[in-house]
């Protein structure tokens, strides 16, 4: 049997490697987003790879008010509940700008933070009452620590993956597998204007790995893509604070 | 912002770049500004490039819009690679209908230079196997482009670079294949008459061919090569599991003395006693088999900072035999002249393009690194040749030619120009368009 998965931030880039790779094996899929035509266009790229079904639920996830509605929606259009979800929405920041608009700070970091916090609490409801599943969400290496170009993007991020740190812990006792995506640099609509050096991976390439990982039985907790992260992440966190303040990065 | 082309010679200055991720998104074009699109840059002169313009960049314009598994008929966006249309149309029993030397180039750009590959004497050009495409006019307006809908916009748009506005979405139809395995043969010749003898005897027998010449041999030896031909083979993956291709990329610009005549020289004789036999034959991978320099990432950096020129040539059969002959000597005398020398005759499958550039007759291809007036001297020179055999030069792979040149190559030049969009334009269209540039 094919499986029942749903995305939240369907048109993100580094979904699409994933959800292409689950519809050429014949999934179903439900696409949560907030842009109908954008929608439409993931859309169809998944049924020309060979879905069993793309079915598209229009909502704003950064409404806090609006996330329940679309949750259950995205249910009730995945017959017999989801098999695997995906967490996918995110936007990086202007560092500089937030430092110098408070109210824009706190935007992006409820985009990023809050309201990605509260969509997982609420897919855990879903997963927990179905008692099988996979949920993925992708967080960031910026999680790690906070660097001085991009701290306000890291520290919303880091409250994503700590509360899905103690989301894997939670469930893993029920049989449900949660997997903190934490990708690199990849390039991608989010990153086009950054300068992209030799560090930067493939959107594709990260999805393969994304999807690869959700659908592997064995695999749970944080997931570095690609995996030379999990080393790079190991010493930037290990640098003691005298040098972390003089390294610009 | 500076941008180059793949023969990262000339690197000129862009205004302005707009990254284009979703078909809907309007554009809105500014009357005083001038703008192309901009693949994966992968054409070598500056026929993707817009000095003090807008680039459009196409890349985001990466997905599928519909393909149906029993005609093969796939309908995509423009910034879609070959790579990717081989990665996704293989395992589903079907490959590209004509390709070029390397995948890493997109469906727009393959139809802007209307590239051909080693099927021409078979399938044609690109433009022969697009069905149709939506065209993206400056006045805001979109046009479906087929051989029967808005025909002569479509012929204007296949081979032409880019200037006849913005092509959105394209359809072609894929071909059906049962693996990624082909039946190859390397034969060596000796001589360019051989090579030609060759073609002629093996054109009917092998869809795909291709060869390479030693462009440093002379004397006896002048014109001596390999003839590397091959079908689709009946081998399907479960038979024949695919082989590990390794990620390899040049790492940095080499240094300006590593090619010269000694290792030029070196490397072409040993490359033409690669095969151990006069003849040999095996079951090849398509990946070797079609794209061999993209097993090598970035490998334009072997010509270091200076960037490098790459001449692509046809002269018609019968006269041009000769012209092609006495090219060969010219070029083996220079010495400069590298190692990706290419040879191959196409057929008469007429593209609809009008400024297409594959006719009938005997192609060659070849790499020089640029070493300032001294090589643009050279090139000039080969032009002469060309133009007095009645051949042309191919745009795409141009940074140089004269205005004379080109529009003795392209004779429906005039009829073409109709066609421009006046605010698209290129470096490479200002400095060869003459009074058609607007």
């Amino acid at each position: 049997m094919s499986d029942n998965v749903i995305v939240f931030g369907a048109t993100s880039a580094m979904a699409l490697g994933a959800m292409r790779r689950y519809a050429a094996e014949k999934a179903r899929l439900v696409l949560v987003g907030r842009s109908p035509e954008k929608l439409d266009a993931v859309r169809n790229d998944l049924l020309a790879f060979g879905a069993a079904s793309a079915d598209v639920v229009v909502a704003d996830l950064s409404d806090l008010s609006a996330q329940q509605g679309a949750v259950d929606a995205a249910w009730a259009k995945a017959e017999g509940g989801a098999d695997a979800v995906l967490v996918a929405y995110g936007s990086l920041p202007d560092q500089a700008a937030c430092q110098a608009d408070t109210d824009l700070a706190v935007r992006e970091f409820n985009n990023n933070g809050t309201s990605a916090v509260a969509l997982c609490n609420r897919l855990a409801q879903k997963l927990e009452e179905r008692g099988s599943g996979c949920l993925a969400v992708i967080s960031s290496v910026a999680a790690d620590r906070g660097r001085e170009s991009n701290y306000l993007y890291g520290a919303a991020k880091a409250a994503l993956a700590t509360f899905v740190d103690g989301l894997f812990v939670r469930l893993s006792k029920k049989g449900i597998r949660v997997i903190d995506v934490k990708p690199g640099l990849v390039s991608s609509p989010m990153t086009a204007h950054l300068k992209q050096g030799p560090l930067f991976a493939k959107s594709d390439a990260v999805g393969a790995a994304i999807h690869r990982a959700m659908k592997n039985p064995s695999f749970q907790g944080t997931l570095y893509v690609p995996r030379v992260w999990a080393l790079v992440m190991f010493v930037v966190r290990h640098v003691p604070e005298v040098l972390f303040k003089r390294v610009r990065f | 912002m500076i941008v180059s082309s793949w023969g990262r010679y000339p690197k000129v200055e862009t205004a302005d770049v707009k990254r284009l991720q979703w078909l809907h998104e309007k554009i809105d074009f500014d009357p005083e500004k001038r703008y192309l699109a901009y693949g994966m840059g992968r054409s070598y002169g500056d026929s993707c490039l817009n000095e003090g313009g807008t680039l459009l960049m196409t890349r985001g314009l990466c997905r599928f819009v519909s393909f149906d598994p029993e005609t093969g008929e796939l309908h995509c966006e423009s910034g879609v690679t070959l790579r990717e249309i081989l990665a996704f149309a293989l395992p589903r029993g079907f490959f590209l209908p004509a390709s070029p030397g390397t995948s890493q180039v997109t469906v727009g750009g393959a139809i802007a230079n209307d590239v051909h590959g080693k099927n021409h004497h078979v399938a044609g050009t690109f433009g022969c196997v697009v069905d149709g495409f939506r065209l993206l006019r400056s006045t805001g307006e979109t046009l479906w482009c087929s051989r029967t809908e808005n025909p002569a916009l479509f012929a204007a748009t296949i081979g032409g670079l880019g200037l006849t506005g913005l092509i959105l979405d394209v359809k072609m139809r894929l071909r059906k294949v049962r693996g990624p395995w082909l039946r190859t043969e390397t034969i060596r010749f000796g001589s360019l008459r051989e090579f030609l003898q060759l073609s002629k005897e093996l054109a009917p027998k092998y869809e795909y061919s291709v060869s390479w010449v030693d462009g440093t041999s002379s004397g006896a030896q002048l014109g001596r090569g390999l003839f590397m031909a091959g079908n689709h083979a009946d081998v399907t993956v479960e038979e024949k599991k695919e082989p590990f291709v390794p990620k390899v990329a040049f790492p940095c610009e080499a240094p300006e003395w590593l090619l010269n005549k000694l290792t030029i020289r070196a490397f072409n004789a040993l490359y033409w006693r690669k095969t151990l036999g006069e003849r040999v034959s095996g079951l090849q991978h398509y990946v070797p088999f079609f794209y061999p320099l993209d097993a090598i990432e970035d490998w334009n950096r072997m010509y270091g900072k200076r960037g490098f020129f790459q001449y692509q040539c046809v002269l018609p059969f019968g006269d041009g035999e000769e012209a092609t002959a006495e090219m060969l000597r010219r070029i083996s005398a220079y010495g400069k002249g590298t190692f990706l020398s290419v040879l191959k005759t196409f057929g008469d499958v007429r593209s609809p393009g009008m400024l297409s550039f594959p006719r009938p007759g005997i192609t060659f291809a070849l790499d020089f690194p640029n070493e300032g007036k001294e090589t643009l001297d050279f090139l000039s020179m080969l032009d002469d040749i060309v133009t007095e055999a009645k051949g042309a030069l191919y745009p795409a792979k141009d940074a140089r030619m004269a205005p004379k040149m080109f529009e003795a190559s392209f004779p429906r030049l005039n009829e073409f120009a109709e066609h421009v969009d006046p605010r698209f334009s290129s470096s490479l269209w200002r400095r060869l368009g003459g009074t058609h540039v607007r």
